[in-house]
């Protein structure tokens, strides 16, 4: 199926409203998603019998820079199609205002691998992803301060009283 | 989209999952125990901790924790070029460096438009030497799985077949392990000269070993009843779970990225795809997983057969022929995101870039670990099994730390 067909498709059973943009001029075509439909989204696109992406492939979080907001990448692998697709959620940056973590809904229920990777979005970019069943830091201790892949991260002076500098 | 103004009064809780976790460790019921295994076993192939819930012999509940080989690849690969992130690379899957380059590296030329501009020699060359770290790598896990069982023999056997790919490759690139051989747009140096010729007598010295191999412990009883009808994953929740590779095959799909994405010389090449049959029990078990490598092995000899042939026939080494020729002197690919997927001895390795288009230096390189996706079905495999059949389990997933942590 066609980026254009994926689309249509989308739309006629979630809504106008759910694709908020498309990044057609790239080597592989992107569909930007409306944060509050990415489950329904996903789940279509997983049970569509023409689309059947039922692999998810990457669940990147990305930081594109101060005031630039976050953002939550996700590589689609369709195993009976042979073919791929990149949707993106683009999310607020509160970096400078409310300073709460931006969140996304988890699409763990769509796909058991999203768990882990959710868990490495949250630990490495701060990206919050509700209903998650277990959202804790993975890759670093559970003390941890601060997010390292953003881009404004300060590395600590001490880490429990250890000068690490 | 007006329904939907509610959720924005929503407020991120980050420490509910932790507590939840403390208090599920803390609440454990009278006839249970926790016991750690790891970071620090062999049978974890690395500094994996493994927190089990246990009933006696029986495991109720598996919590991985990893991090401890966490070296930042990430945030190192955003604060330098291309060309220096490639060394990097090579210390994520260490033990197959040569595959993890050349995905890396097949990215990046993708991105300059570059890709199909690569001579023959050098593409062929680049299979040639993934195919003989292929083999390496899962020489290891073959090894290392039959010590896991309690056969040490077999250790000992594929590490000794192993060194003599290892003097192969570092005769080629200089190192043991860690290569740096495969550039954006090139090769650090062409073969040594008499290459072809030393390569092909190890295959001719290994492919009998192969066949011991199978003696000792393919068809061993001892191992065939370790491993047998233990650990069975099912394909729908391979597929769920994320799992590519031998783990993927294992359950029974056909689903190899050198032919599906049918990229660098593999279209050329003739191999086939082992999957699993449940030969000895169920479609998808342990003795599965390892079959299907001990197959993979078999395909790789004949792949490095033929790139040998053609290495030493039409693509032979011409004096004036330099494979860093088309090396770019700065690689600054223009504004775009790409993610990049190769098979890499575990299964489906991606890259995902993201460039700005003035620098060249990319703004957030993601690394997807095969190893990282395949463990996480280790708590799915392994409820109410016996604590022997976890460390079964988890030596048949085979995973490097070094790529689960990054």
């Amino acid at each position: 199926m066609e980026i254009a067909d994926i689309k249509q498709l989308l739309e006629e059973k979630i809504g106008v409203g759910c694709i908020l943009d498309e990044e057609l001029q790239g080597l592989q075509p992107t569909l930007v998603i409306h944060r509050d439909f990415i489950v329904p989204v996903c789940t279509t696109l997983k049970q569509n019998e023409k689309t059947w992406f039922d692999f998810l492939s990457c669940l990147s979080g990305v930081d594109y820079g101060v005031n630039n907001g976050f953002g939550v990448v996700y590589h689609l692998a369709s195993i009976p199609y042979k073919t791929q697709l990149t949707l993106k959620v683009r999310l607020d940056d509160t970096r400078n205002t409310t300073g709460e973590l931006p969140w996304v809904y988890s699409v763990s229920n769509v796909w058991r691998t999203a768990d882990w990777h959710e868990r490495e979005a949250y630990d490495l970019v701060g990206i919050f992803f509700r209903n998650h069943p277990d959202l804790r830091r993975i890759l670093l201790p559970d003390d941890w301060q601060g997010y390292p892949l953003r881009k404004d991260y300060q590395d600590a002076e001490t880490y429990h009283g250890i000068p690490i500098k | 989209m007006n329904s939907m103004t509610t959720s924005t009064a929503y407020t991120p809780d980050t420490e509910a999952a932790l507590q939840t976790y403390k208090t599920r460790m803390a609440s454990i019921g009278p006839e249970e125990m926790i016991i750690n295994i790891g970071p620090q076993h062999p049978s974890t192939h690395g500094v994996l901790r493994l927190e089990v819930i246990s009933d006696g012999e029986i495991v109720k509940e598996v919590v991985p924790h990893m991090g401890y080989l966490h070296r930042c690849f990430e945030k190192h690969a955003e604060s330098m070029n291309y060309g220096k992130t490639i060394p990097f690379t090579d210390r994520m899957d260490y033990l197959a460096s040569m595959n993890n380059s050349h995905a890396f590296v097949m990215g990046v030329e993708r991105m300059l438009g570059i890709a199909n501009e690569i001579p023959k020699r050098i593409e062929y060359i680049r299979v040639l030497v993934c195919e003989l770290n292929r083999i390496a790598s899962h020489l290891i896990a073959i090894g290392t799985y039959g010590i896991d069982i309690g056969a040490f023999t077999p250790f000992m056997w594929c590490f000794r077949d192993r060194e003599h790919i290892m003097n192969l490759l570092e005769w080629a690139s200089g190192s043991r392990m860690l290569y740096n051989y495969i550039w954006v747009g090139g090769l650090f140096y062409d073969l040594p000269v008499g290459f072809e010729d030393r390569c092909g007598e190890f295959i001719r010295y290994f492919k009998p070993k192969l066949v011991e191999l199978d003696e000792l412990l393919t068809n061993n009883q001892i191992f065939i009843s370790r491993t047998a009808n233990v650990g069975a994953l099912p394909l729908a929740v391979a597929i769920d779970y994320g799992c590519s590779g031998p783990m993927l095959r294992a359950s029974g799909l056909k689903w190899d990225l050198r032919r599906v994405d049918e990229y660098s010389a593999y279209p050329e090449l003739e191999f086939d795809i082992p999957i699993g049959k449940g030969a000895m029990g169920t479609v998808g078990d342990c003795w599965d997983r390892y079959k299907v490598r001990v197959d993979e092995v078999k395909e790789s000899v004949k792949i490095i057969e033929q790139c040998l042939d053609r290495l030493q026939k039409e693509l032979k080494r011409r004096p004036d022929f330099d494979p860093r020729a088309m090396v770019p002197k700065k690689v600054s690919p223009k504004v775009q995101d790409y993610y990049v997927r190769a098979e890499n001895p575990k299964g489906e390795l991606g890259f995902y870039f993201i460039t700005d288009g003035r620098l060249d230096i990319p703004k957030r390189v993601k690394a997807r670990g095969p190893s990282f996706n395949n463990l996480s079905v280790l708590p799915e495999l392994s409820r109410n099994i016996l604590i022997a059949d976890l460390i079964a389990i988890l030596g048949s997933i085979d995973i490097v730390l070094g790529e689960v942590d990054r």
